[in-house]
């Protein structure tokens, strides 16, 4: 095994395999260099892009990142803060100065208590991994109606497609307005049948996301479904 | 140890009691994802052993005071399941739970790059239902694997084997009986890539050159499992990529 895959066919490795060595390429994400040789830390696929070689978890729980855009669900309130799930190890912490309105000290739980769901962006990540929220920009809000559903969170990008073509395909296909966040959370908004197609969509990425079946099998749901792309 | 010089542990043609030679290993299988709640999560059967691991985590280490701020601290609670052997087990904590539970968290400790979360708590559950000597070693085989599983970053994986002496002989693999009546017995950690020891103890008495014997089956049975534990972690996501 030398690491140069450069085939259609993705290579799947376990945590400690040795996937290259060290003297041409250079580690990325979820590789680690080691004397000459290069270990998979994950289980997941070989990425090679140019001079880096990284692999793609398979599985793992979010890592939040500043600029992303999430879903967060209030878990506790303060005089002047929220703590939000953003279902990273750590709570989000959305200071009042960074809410979108103006509030008293004291009054944040008259704008927003627990169990209240919010459309944020990671503002900042330090180096104890506290995580920063902000609610200041364009179309970040609380989320009222709709529904929330959530997706492994590496398999976000395969749900969105390139260029989020899936996310657009799929909000013309269902009439929905479909928001994913970057922590796999997604946040649903139409009428019952569109939520429907849209769950079916979640269901196919939860089962198939991994596979190299999965663009065709969703292009074939989206394009079969009455009222879908004509 | 040693104080049943009557029991005969192995067959007058060399073979031991339940007929495996005497570097023969009991059948081990494994398989991942089986717990739909936990981050990660395996079952690992080595001969009528039974063990269930669960992985939660990375989460915020709580209570406080357990935080590190350089990295994250990995909780294993090992326990065995009442029903888990011929004598009814008391549940709970006790002595020896305390101790496995410490020796695995310190051997996949060694492993977890830790310092990529700090100040969280990585929780490993290791849950014996059957039990037939050699659980410590099933269930770290078992953790390992459902920490990969889990996607936690890691080194290696931690690969637990057993050998030891019965009839003044060294074995790989004690069962019951050769744990109950025999003379010796050496469960060690094994990172199967880099070839290190995560962790060792050792029950009964060795001379140098049994120990090396003993270490010699052991990493050899730490492949054969390790390729069973990649297999395992492949079978769930085939036909993927």
């Amino acid at each position: 095994m030398n690491g140069a895959a450069e085939g259609a066919e993705q290579r799947l490795v376990t945590p400690g395999e040795v996937i290259g060595t060290s003297l041409d390429k250079s580690a990325g994400i979820g590789v680690l260099s080691q004397g000459e040789g290069m270990i998979a830390t994950r289980l997941g696929w070989v990425r090679e892009n140019n001079d880096t070689i990284s692999v793609d978890p398979i599985n793992s729980r979010y890592t939040p990142r500043s600029g992303d855009l999430v879903i967060g669900v209030i878990e506790a309130v303060r005089n002047n803060l929220w703590f939000a799930d953003v279902l990273g190890p750590f709570n989000g912490l959305l200071p009042m100065s960074l809410a979108p309105w103006k509030v008293e000290f004291g009054a944040a739980r008259q704008f927003m208590d627990v169990g209240d769901v919010i459309l944020a962006r990671v503002q900042e990540v330090d180096e104890s991994h506290s995580v920063v929220l902000t609610m200041k920009g364009v179309g970040l809000r609380k989320l009222k109606e709709g529904i929330m559903s959530s997706i492994p969170m590496n398999l976000v990008s395969k749900l969105k497609g390139e260029n989020d073509e899936n996310l657009r395909a799929l909000s013309t296909a269902s009439d929905c307005r479909v928001i994913v966040g970057e922590n796999g959370r997604i946040w649903i908004d139409g009428d019952s049948t569109g939520i429907d197609l849209v769950r079916k969509a979640i269901d196919l990425v939860n089962k198939e996301g991994h596979k190299n079946t999965f663009q065709q099998s969703l292009s074939d749901m989206i394009g079969n479904t009455p009222g879908g792309a004509e | 140890m040693g104080g049943y010089g009557d029991v005969k542990l192995l067959n007058d043609d060399g073979t031991r009691l339940d007929g495996r030679a005497i570097d023969e290993m009991r059948p081990l299988t494994a398989e991942v994802g089986i717990l739909p709640a936990a981050d990660g999560s395996a079952i690992v059967t080595h001969g009528l052993n039974v063990a269930i691991a669960a992985v939660y985590g990375p989460v915020e280490a709580h209570p406080r005071k357990i935080q590190r701020q350089d990295r994250a601290v990995v909780d294993v609670r090992y326990n065995m399941a009442p029903f888990s052997t011929s004598d009814r087990i008391r549940p709970g904590y006790n002595r020896r739970s305390r101790e496995i539970s410490k020796v695995t968290a310190e051997a996949l400790e060694s492993v977890v790059l830790v310092e990529r979360f700090p100040r969280a708590k990585i929780s490993v559950e290791i849950e014996i239902l059957a039990a037939e000597a050699g659980t410590r070693c099933a269930g770290i085989t078992a953790a390992s694997l459902a920490l990969a599983d889990a996607g936690i970053p890691m080194r290696d994986m931690v690969v637990g084997v057993a050998s030891g002496k019965i009839d003044n002989i060294v074995v790989l693999d004690l069962d019951k009986a050769e744990d109950n009546y025999g003379q010796a017995d050496l469960p060690v950690g094994i990172l199967p890539t880099t070839g290190e020891i995560a962790f060792l103890q050792m029950d009964g008495d060795l001379s140098p050159e049994e120990y090396n014997t003993c270490m010699e089956y052991n990493f050899k049975a730490a492949k054969e499992i390790h390729q069973i534990m990649i297999d395992a972690l492949k079978a769930k996501y085939d036909g993927g990529a």
